[in-house]
């Protein structure tokens, strides 16, 4: 009961925190949308534009937007601190200066320096420029990236996430000195922890070594899950689809079993036994190259790619309403999407749990694989 | 590839490793460890508890046999004891009436003899009186009788004749 209070209570500060940014993060910006529709999403250019970017993280916490009788975009939700690294050192302001702008043509001018979004990306322009050149390709020209350290959509979610977790789970841990049965939430965290040491960990790693990881393995096993729960909710997360993040979480899987390889695990690596002289520097390299770049690489854009593919399939599916409603009519192209929508959505919950199992899974494989100690013959 | 490095972010992936590894080291101490510890405290409790039952489950069977055992032994003892009870008061019993039936022998037996020397005594007795009697009678008879010897002879005679003695 606790937990659910202390959630609610999250939740009303989020809330409350829309309900205060939002008037500020209303302010119309009809100038970008110059359409006669007033920015809405309806051919089939716009939905893979629009899908696009919902893909990519965003610099503010936008739930959605609509266009009011006077033809104004209006956006609902609230501004992020922009943190930047740039030429002059570090300059920090609120996403809301770009007014949604996310072609580059609003500049914002801090320290002198001019900064542009394009596609979800912050530009500095170089010196002396006063708008930003693209060339045919739509690449900025006069303008270069800058270290982007800002707290966006994305860690918002991490930070939502880990929170979560954290409150979740040392609920759990001070609810065992007083019981050794927890009771209420915890009572459906404690089989999950159970199932990750005893499915997960404990075949893969071995019964002596497990315990070392299971830190490792269970707070990204619950992070990944989570994450990729809370991309289908309506608040739009696309965490576990960001390549930085599944990087970050390989890159994490790569040094945890490369630093805890074992004498055994090298000298299989580096000089394979029982294969002839010739070969073994060429086994060698085909290891190490296995081990540094393939099994992390297969990680990472095993779970980037699923997340990526589940969220343009459920978005192209939601969006068929809008495109399939000139063919079918409103009526059959809403019900269609709708049962194709949920069908799909259904299939994306067992994967959001799939693709945090399967990335867990393979990293305890890996460190397996790393620990492992040959019986000597 | 090209799209995937443009869409990389060095920032993000900055901010998820630090919050990541926090994250990881947070809840390392303060959540993983102690739940596991836990689970392996209750798992290894669970563990003893079904090994001390089962202890109990053999001592409480043997303790069973044993009863079982003492059980019997005393049945049998008691059997035994029975059996020889049985015996003695069925010796006893014999023997009793073979005592009895000495005694009641040896009884008769006093009793026959004496019932023999009575008789002898009383056939003595009464041979005495007849011959008293005799006597007196043959006094009396002769006093009365002497008066005539004619008489007398008779009187001899009839006597002698009526009695005969044994």
């Amino acid at each position: 009961m606790k937990i659910a209070k202390k959630t609610i209570h999250f939740l009303t500060i989020v809330v409350l925190c829309l309900a205060t940014t939002s008037i500020f993060a209303s302010g119309s910006d009809n100038k970008q949308h110059n359409q006669k529709d007033g920015g809405q999403v309806n051919t089939q250019e716009e939905v893979k534009a629009y899908i696009e970017h919902h893909l990519k993280d965003s610099h503010d916490f936008s739930l959605f937007s609509y266009t009011n009788d006077e033809g104004e975009r209006k956006h609902v939700g609230f501004p992020l601190p922009v943190i930047l690294w740039t030429s002059e050192g570090l300059v920090t302001f609120m996403s809301s200066e770009f007014h949604h702008n996310d072609d580059g043509h609003l500049l914002v001018e801090k320290k002198g320096l001019k900064f542009a979004k394009i596609h979800s990306k912050i530009f500095e322009l170089d010196k002396g420029q006063s708008t930003v050149a693209f060339d045919e390709s739509h690449h900025a020209t006069n303008a270069h990236k800058v270290l982007d350290f800002s707290i966006t959509k994305s860690v918002v979610g991490i930070l939502f996430t880990g929170l979560l977790i954290f409150l979740w789970f040392s609920k759990l841990a001070r609810q065992y000195k007083t019981r050794s049965i927890p009771k209420g939430f915890g009572r459906a965290l404690e089989p999950l922890v159970i199932y990750v040491r005893d499915e997960i960990a404990r075949p893969n790693i071995g019964d002596k070594k497990y315990r070392k990881f299971m830190p490792f393995l269970l707070t990204v096993f619950f992070f990944i899950w989570i994450l990729n729960l809370l991309g289908l909710t309506p608040l739009g997360f696309n965490v576990t689809g960001q390549i930085a993040v599944t990087v970050c979480l390989a890159l994490l899987t790569l040094i945890v079993y490369i630093t805890n390889g074992s004498k055994d695990f090298w000298a299989h690596t580096l000089w394979m036994p029982g294969v002839p002289v010739v070969l073994r520097p060429i086994l060698a390299v085909i290891e190490l190259v296995g081990f540094i770049l393939i099994k992390p690489f297969s990680l990472l854009v095993r779970l980037f790619a699923n997340i990526t593919a589940g969220h343009f399939v459920v978005m192209s599916l939601i969006a068929l309403m809008v495109t399939m409603k000139e063919a079918f009519g409103p009526v059959a192209s809403t019900g269609m999407s709708l049962v194709l929508s949920l069908f799909i959505s259904v299939i994306e919950i067992l994967v959001a749990f799939l693709q945090a199992f399967i990335f867990t899974m393979l990293s305890s494989l890996f460190i397996g694989m790393a620990v492992e100690e040959h019986e000597h013959h | 590839m090209e799209t995937l490095l443009n869409d990389f972010s060095p920032g993000l992936f900055f901010m998820q490793l630090i919050i990541l590894v926090i994250l990881i080291v947070l809840l390392g101490k303060f959540a993983w460890k102690p739940i596991l510890n836990s689970l392996e405290e209750r798992e290894s409790g669970i563990e003893d508890a079904l090994s001390a039952a089962e202890e109990a489950r053999k001592e409480m069977q043997n303790l069973t046999a044993d009863n079982e055992r003492l059980a019997k032994e005393a049945r049998a003892e008691r059997d035994a004891m029975m059996k020889e009870a049985r015996e003695i008061r069925d010796k006893m019993i014999a023997e009793a009436k073979e005592d009895a039936k000495e005694v009641t022998t040896k009884l008769i037996e006093t009793a026959q003899a004496s019932i023999v020397q009575e008789k002898q005594a009383a056939l003595a007795e009464i041979k005495k009186n007849v011959a008293e009697l005799s006597i007196g009678i043959a006094e009396s008879v002769i006093k009365k009788e002497l008066s005539s010897k004619e008489d007398q002879l008779k009187l001899v005679e009839e006597t002698l004749k009526n009695v005969t003695l044994n």
